[in-house]
């Protein structure tokens, strides 16, 4: 999944993505929202983004979407440069590049019938009337919902549903590249594993791309081919999605991956006792300096060079890390057997 | 339930179901055509003086009376209300189509163009307006409808600034997002989708506006910048009966009464538009209901019980039951997980403990038995004595359980001097003690900070802080860490079990997450539509579910072990759980449930199960005999079409 055929261009290519917020001389002040990111996503390919709230990843989603203007850095669809394209400009792209998003409660107008909201995606590509209505049914059949929907209102369906409804909508202009912000943290969890079911049968089906954004480690490990976890707008690790989880190298990995509970009571023990003794600074420390490693404040390992120079991302094994001390034993996941 | 939900698209709207939107509507209409068709039936020329009858009072010849001239009121007052009810109108168009294109434009862009025409609209409020439309008449004359033009102009500004507001929250819906990844252009996402979700306090402001130009427009007649005489307006007419106030009194009622009322209807109107609040209305309970608990389950009190809970239902008064029949102990020390998917009464369960049901709902049986005492549907009065002191409770947001107004430090010394019965000093040392044993390191620092200042974990910790201000026995917590991030809430945790192990208490923990569950929980009750389905050790239970339901949630579960394989698909369960209401006949889980058969659709008893708990299914025998697992669905299982409707 990791080689990619030479002629077929990436999915989805970003490099050295730098993403402020605000403008004028405050903004410069401030460190960026998503600073220095680069990454592919192979056509069918499924990328998880992880990191905790003000990581960024929400922030490079939109960036890719057009919603949030990149600072810097260059973002690449299916070899076409569409960093600086407007939204009106992206009409035609919107067709392969899609969004689900968390809230399905948020992302459904509650006035408009779902037939409407789909309708209205397709008649911006000139599809109307009895066409769209038809495509407009098969796709709402396709993510398992009745033909009937299109003429209910947003809140006669539960929250999964609404969910199936967004992946619809998302559907309905067949794309190849989806993006998909934390499509099931807002859902029971048997309702989330039907939705990731969903979302893996679709992927297989229709060789759909994914940027998977998420919180949850255990999530994306179900889903996710590669993994990219960030810390504070910047790449901590990444690499294939069993290496990163199962033997995380970065320190920040390690803490992320031994602070998931997991519903195993005798193995969350060890588990738990292996996470304080790792003693990982408390998420509320200060910020760290700009100019070193942004994770360097709560960091175990952390020396002078960790505080003064940024590290830059190394192949380490099957994985790429940016930490001076990745090779260095003490850190690590999972815990020794006793 | 789909027709209670349908009831929402229908075609009468919702403000002419309320006496004050009938009232506010019927009368403007009334007044508006009974005056633009005056001209045709009313019985006197609004000129027509009758010079013997002046300053009359209701007659059959002239049913509202006559002014100094003779001239019949009745037909004045109502030709008079033609030109305030359409310059006002033209008003409110002038205002809204300056101010909504304002107000989208800087809702839309933000920055610097939301900053130039806030700066602008600031400008023009702080002209004085009377002092404007005075000038405006100067310059201009006596010309009503360019007048409350201008006035339009300036009310634009006032509503840039009660609406900028409203637009601004309504982009942050995700479906503009969506619509603007569609590729939608900017002027389609306004017209379609931000306009419409404004939709009603533009009509509140628009009826409010509509109410003040009325007012303005009869101030100025009564000032003398009417229509001319003879041609009548409710202002000047008022001014008219003022000088003749002593000789005929009646005159002010005719025309006060049918301004004050096309005032009163405008707002009026504008009421019922704007729906009822979002409060809903408390009504105290009424009667408690007294429950007795038996004798015997009071006895049972074994030595270190600390709370027992018997067959306890909570229902919605003159509704539906949210939680039935529901048991469990809780020792001291000992915490507790209650875990389900939303909809299935945990929360429910966890504030009767507390006495804190919401308005119109309440506890219906059952006993709570609390040190031995029984507290299930206790006064106030008495419940008050409990919560905090011995029983006291977290929530998912630890910004709702802290005051924005107020300090850490008086949020925290209040409750101590009333819990603790200690001076400021005392308690300010032991606010600070409190703080550093939540783990807060710079305690002096947090101490003076506002809950704004603080992040999520650390307004956690806050929060937690508060509730061990009345050293309670019992700490309910309501998904605690759900809003938290993952490093952050594994903190929490990690604080939670070392007050427990220091202070002895008891917590009920209130999750959906088998993780945090597994991690801090000694016992577990998985409940389901408002029932305990399984219950034990949360060793037993997590290890070997008994119950399918919670082998179903263990399987939806994706965090596997580390040097597990990542399963092809998870464990599924198909539809949802059924509202109350709507709960089937026995097992209610049965209906998505992999093993049901037939005697599962009539009612049952708990089977026990594990070393001390219970299963909720008639088939756990069977089950545990043949070893059955929840299975995966099959592949593109999730890609046929639900049977049942949503």
């Amino acid at each position: 999944m990791t080689t990619t055929v030479q002629s077929n261009p990436p999915a989805i290519e970003v490099r050295d993505l730098v993403v402020r917020y605000g403008g004028g001389r405050r903004a410069m002040k401030t460190p960026p929202a998503v600073d220095g990111v680069c990454f592919d996503i192979a056509p069918g390919e499924t990328l998880g983004l992880v990191g905790e709230s003000g990581s960024g990843k929400s922030t490079i989603g939109k960036a890719l979407l057009g919603l949030q203007p990149p600072t810097e850095g260059t973002i690449w669809l299916h070899g076409k440069d569409v960093t600086a394209a407007s939204l009106k400009e992206r009409r035609t792209l919107a067709s392969e590049l899609r969004v689900v998003f968390q809230d399905p409660y948020s992302s459904l107008n509650p006035a408009r019938r779902i037939g409407q909201t789909l309708a209205e995606s397709l008649r911006l590509i000139g599809i109307k009337g009895d066409a769209a209505r038809a495509r407009a049914i098969t796709t709402l059949e396709s993510v398992g919902l009745p033909s009937d929907s299109i003429e209910r209102f947003p809140s006669q369906f539960s929250g999964g549903q609404r969910q199936r409804i967004a992946i619809a909508r998302a559907l309905v202009r067949d794309p190849n590249v989806l993006v998909l912000d934390e499509p099931v943290s807002a859902l029971d969890l048997s309702t989330q594993a039907q939705v990731l079911n969903l979302l893996a049968d679709l992927r297989d089906e229709h060789k759909l791309a994914y940027l998977f954004i998420a919180h949850d480690l255990g999530v994306v490990r179900f889903l996710a081919h590669r993994v990219v976890v960030l810390y504070r707008g910047q790449v901590m690790e990444s690499g294939p999605v069993e290496d990163v989880t199962s033997r995380p190298r970065h320190p920040y990995s390690v803490a992320l991956t031994a602070a998931a509970p997991v519903p195993r009571p005798a193995e969350q023990i060890d588990r738990r006792a292996h996470r304080e003794a790792l003693s990982v600074g408390s998420a509320s420390t200060a910020p760290p300096d700009p100019k070193g490693c942004p994770f360097a404040s709560r960091c175990p390992l952390a020396d002078g060079q960790c505080h003064a120079e940024r590290p830059m991302l190394r192949l380490i094994g099957g994985q790429r890390v940016a930490c001076h001390h990745a090779e260095q034993v003490g850190v690590t996941w999972p815990p020794p057997p006793n | 339930m789909s027709s209670i939900r349908q009831a929402k698209h229908q075609r009468i709207p919702a403000f002419l179901r309320s006496w004050g939107g009938v009232f506010g509507a019927g009368w403007l209409i009334f007044m508006f055509l009974a005056s633009i068709t005056a001209r045709w039936w009313r019985p006197y020329d609004v000129a027509e003086q009758d010079l013997i009858a002046r300053l009359q009072g209701p007659s059959s010849e002239y049913w509202l009376g006559t002014d100094a001239v003779g001239r019949d009121l009745f037909s004045r007052v109502f030709t008079a209300g033609a030109l305030p009810l359409q310059a006002s109108a033209v008003m409110v168009l002038v205002a809204f189509g300056i101010g909504l294109p304002l107000i989208l434009i800087a809702a839309e862009r933000g920055g610097r163009v939301e900053e130039a025409i806030g700066r602008f609209a600031e400008t023009i409020m702080s002209l004085p307006s009377t002092v404007i439309l005075l000038a405006a008449i100067g310059a201009i004359g006596n010309r009503i409808y360019p007048v409350m033009m201008i006035f339009g102009l300036l009310v634009s500004a006032a509503l840039y600034r009660i609406l900028i507001g409203v637009a601004k929250s309504s982009r942050q819906h995700l479906y503009i997002d969506a619509a603007r990844v569609d590729g939608m252009g900017s002027i389609r996402v306004n017209l379609a989708h931000v306009l419409p979700s404004m939709a009603r306090p533009i009509a509140v402001q628009a009826a409010i506006v509509y109410a003040i130009g009325l007012l303005i427009i009869n101030g100025l007649a009564f000032l003398g910048f009417g229509p001319g005489e003879p041609q009548p307006s409710w202002g000047f007419m008022i001014k008219d009966a003022s000088d003749n106030i002593f000789n005929s009194p009646w005159m002010m009622v005719p025309p006060g009464v049918a301004l004050s009322l096309t005032v009163m209807a405008a707002n009026a109107l504008a009421d019922a538009l704007a729906g009822p609040l979002g409060i809903p209305e408390y009504t105290p309970p009424k009667r408690r209901r007294t429950i007795s608990a038996s004798p015997a389950q009071q006895s049972e009190g074994t030595d270190n019980l600390a709370l027992s809970v018997r067959d306890l239902s909570v229902v919605v008064e003159g509704g539906p039951t949210l939680v039935s029949g529901i048991s469990f102990d809780l020792r001291q020390g000992e915490v507790m997980g209650l875990v389900g998917e939303s909809g299935c009464g945990k929360t429910m369960t966890a504030r009767s403990l507390l006495g804190l049901l919401p308005a119109g709902v309440e506890v219906s049986s059952g006993s709570i038995i609390w040190q031995g005492r029984q507290i299930a549907g206790l006064p106030e009065r008495d419940a008050i004595k409990i919560r905090g002191r011995e029983i006291a409770m977290i929530s998912q947001e630890p910004m709702v359980a802290l005051d924005p107004l107020f300090s850490v430090k008086s949020q925290l010394t209040r409750p101590l001097r009333r819990f603790r019965g200690v001076g400021r000093r005392e308690a300010r040392r032991i606010a600070l003690e409190l703080l550093r044993q939540v783990g807060i390191v710079d305690a002096e620092r947090v101490l003076r900070c506002y809950p704004h200042q603080l992040s999520g974990g650390m307004a956690q910790r806050v929060a937690i802080a508060l509730a061990l201000t009345g050293s309670p026995k019992l700490l309910i917590a309501d998904e605690p860490t759900t809003a938290l991030d993952v490093t952050v809430q594994a903190e929490i945790l990690s604080l939670l079990r070392a007050l427990v192990a220091e202070t002895g208490m008891s917590v009920l923990l209130v999750s959906h997450d088998l993780g945090v569950v597994a991690d801090i929980c000694d016992r577990i009750a998985v409940m389901y539509s408002g029932q305990v389905v399984e219950a034990g050790t949360v060793a037993e239970v997590l290890e070997d579910p008994y119950h399918p339901y919670t082998m179903a949630l263990l399987g939806a579960n994706p965090h596997v072990a580390d040097d597990a394989p990542e399963p092809e698909r998870l464990a599924a369960i198909s539809g949802s759980v059924p509202p109350p209401g709507n709960w089937p006949e026995g097992c209610r889980f049965a209906d998505r449930c992999q093993f049901a058969a037939s005697e599962c659709s009539v009612a049952f008893e708990p089977e026990p199960a594990h070393v001390d708990g219970m299963s909720l299914c008639i088939r756990t025998g069977e089950l545990r005999r043949t070893g059955a697992q929840w299975a995966p669905e099959h592949r593109g299982a999730e890609l046929a079409v639900e049977s049942e409707a949503p």
